[in-house]
């Protein structure tokens, strides 16, 4: 099938998994929570530190910050990636070590990513630089591009601040039933429709959190996958799309990558949105899993607002999204892609606790990136 | 190398169109073969990488593609940033003064005005 295109479906499985320091995590180096979560990972995977042989991270500051995690864990990997395409690089890595797994290339890859904004406040001048087409205006980054977005969506199909807040309602009753999440006091619509606004159409409250944490994940290819202490996660799509830097040049607001990257990777691993059983789709602002329920085809366009209200995506609704309670309720420390992948593995494992959905046999895991502007897919299946 | 035999340096577009901008002029570049008209301005055309690129005047009109409003608390003021559909086709980030901060709505027909902020040009737009 062209869709393929090169990608070998369940060629390679996400063997072990982790997350560390969630919430609150004073007192260590973004480095330190990364290896740290690497290193719980690998136990959970049953593998030594010694049989990694290609590692992925992107550090919040740090732009050599893959040759600093190498170093730290002593490794002299084959591959070393600290891509830039914000908090979808970590699906992005899925897609990239699978291909160099299947292309025996490497043999073992570990994801790592640790950030401690809120106890460990970043340097004042980051990596990226501002727009000299958009600073002068002074848009509050990153809400206001997703507040244009999220404008232009209302306009043109009539969605509503009290659908947005469906979105933030849902995960919070979602991180309810996780322990790990960081918010878990009750919300209600109404809550969130009278918080304070910051950038029109958003509240407070349809903003993702901006706390501390880190991930980890280990894959190998399929046949060694068997050998390993946990059930493995079949990787069977990943696709990633770029479509702009800065909102201003977003080819159409309603639209982002995820309609590219999407029907890519569901092509790939052989199943439509129909059959999945627990979306993760990254949640930096209400508006966001709107988009992408939309543009990976789970509502028509526009339908997203409607699709979300009358709790459907909260616990017990038709559709299980984002069951850690996502970025607006669990965890968000910059870069959230990699937790998105590791509460995928953990509900098809059935390791969910009080919130696990039933049964899980597919899960989707859709990273974001900048301003909407890269978007990655990947579809896992029990193994 | 002689200094002699070196070609003059490229102008950068950025600093190019500033230039227009502090002499009161709004240009946008328009590829000579195509016609389409590229905002921000670069040294080829996105897509094609057509490098014949030359600067025409922009003009002024445009409608609100979309809108957001800054909240500040007080007493500083909320603020307007909004996405604008210049005629010609490129859509551009802007403010629109000369109306209320939360006035401003999608599909309104705006104007650009050049204006000094911060002792620079800047481009703004206004209720056309």
């Amino acid at each position: 099938m062209s869709g393929h295109r090169g990608f070998a479906r369940g060629g390679s499985a996400i063997v072990g998994a982790a997350t560390f320091g969630i919430g609150a995590c004073p007192g260590l180096a973004p480095v330190d929570m990364a290896a740290r979560a690497a290193l719980m990972a690998l136990a959970d995977a049953g593998m030594a530190l010694g049989e990694v042989d290609a590692l992925y991270t992107s550090a919040p500051h740090e732009a050599l910050g893959g040759l600093e995690l190498a170093e730290y864990l002593g490794l002299a990997p084959r591959v070393t990636d600290c891509n830039r395409t914000g908090g979808s690089a970590f699906e992005v890595y899925v897609q990239q070590a699978a291909l160099a797994l299947e292309a025996g290339l490497i043999d073992c890859a570990l994801i790592a990513y640790g950030a401690n904004p809120a106890s460990n406040p970043p340097p004042a001048v980051g990596m990226t630089r501002q727009s000299p087409w958009e600073a002068p205006y002074r848009p509050l980054a990153p809400i206001s591009s997703y507040a244009l977005a999220a404008s232009r969506h209302m306009h043109l199909y009539g969605t509503t601040r009290a659908q947005l807040a469906e979105v933030a309602v849902a995960a919070r009753q979602w991180a309810r039933l996780n322990p790990e999440a960081a918010l878990r006091d009750p919300l209600t619509i109404e809550d969130v429709l009278a918080a304070r606004m910051v950038s029109d159409p958003l509240g407070v409250r349809d903003c993702c959190l901006f706390n501390d944490g880190a991930a980890a994940i280990v894959m190998v290819r399929a046949e060694r996958a068997r050998d390993c202490a946990r059930r493995p996660v079949a990787v069977l799509g990943a696709a990633h799309a770029v479509t702009h830097r800065e909102i201003s040049s977003m080819p159409d607001l309603t639209v982002t990558g995820a309609a590219i990257s999407g029907p890519q990777a569901f092509a790939q691993a052989g199943v439509g949105p129909g059959d999945i059983d627990v979306a993760m789709l990254y949640d930096a602002f209400t508006i966001t899993p709107i988009l992408f329920l939309e543009d990976l085809g789970f509502c028509p366009k526009g339908e997203g607002g409607r699709f979300v209200a009358g709790g459907h995506v909260a616990p017990g609704g038709g559709l299980a999204l984002n069951t850690n309670g996502g970025g607006l309720s669990c965890v968000h420390p910059g870069m959230y892609g990699l937790f998105l992948l590791v509460e995928a593995v953990r509900q098809l494992r059935g390791e969910a606790g009080a919130r696990q959905v039933p049964d899980a046999e597919l899960a989707i895991a859709h990273g974001n990136g900048g301003v909407l502007s890269s978007a990655a897919t990947v579809i896992l299946a029990r193994g | 190398m002689s200094a002699m035999s070196q070609p003059p340096p490229l102008p950068h577009p950025e600093a190019e169109w500033r230039a227009h901008l502090a002499a009161g002029r709004f240009m946008l570049q328009r590829s000579r073969a195509s016609g389409a008209f590229v905002f921000y301005p670069r040294i080829a055309q996105p897509g094609t990488g057509a490098q014949d690129l030359e600067w025409v005047p922009a003009c002024g009109e445009g409608r609100i593609h979309a809108a957001t409003l800054v909240r500040r608390r007080n007493p500083a003021e909320s603020y307007n940033v909004v996405l604008v559909d210049l005629a010609e086709g490129p859509r551009l980030m802007s403010r629109v003064d000369g109306i209320a901060a939360d006035a401003v709505t999608i599909g309104m027909p705006v104007k650009a005005r050049i204006i000094e902020e911060e002792g620079q040009p800047l481009l703004v737009f206004v209720p056309a």
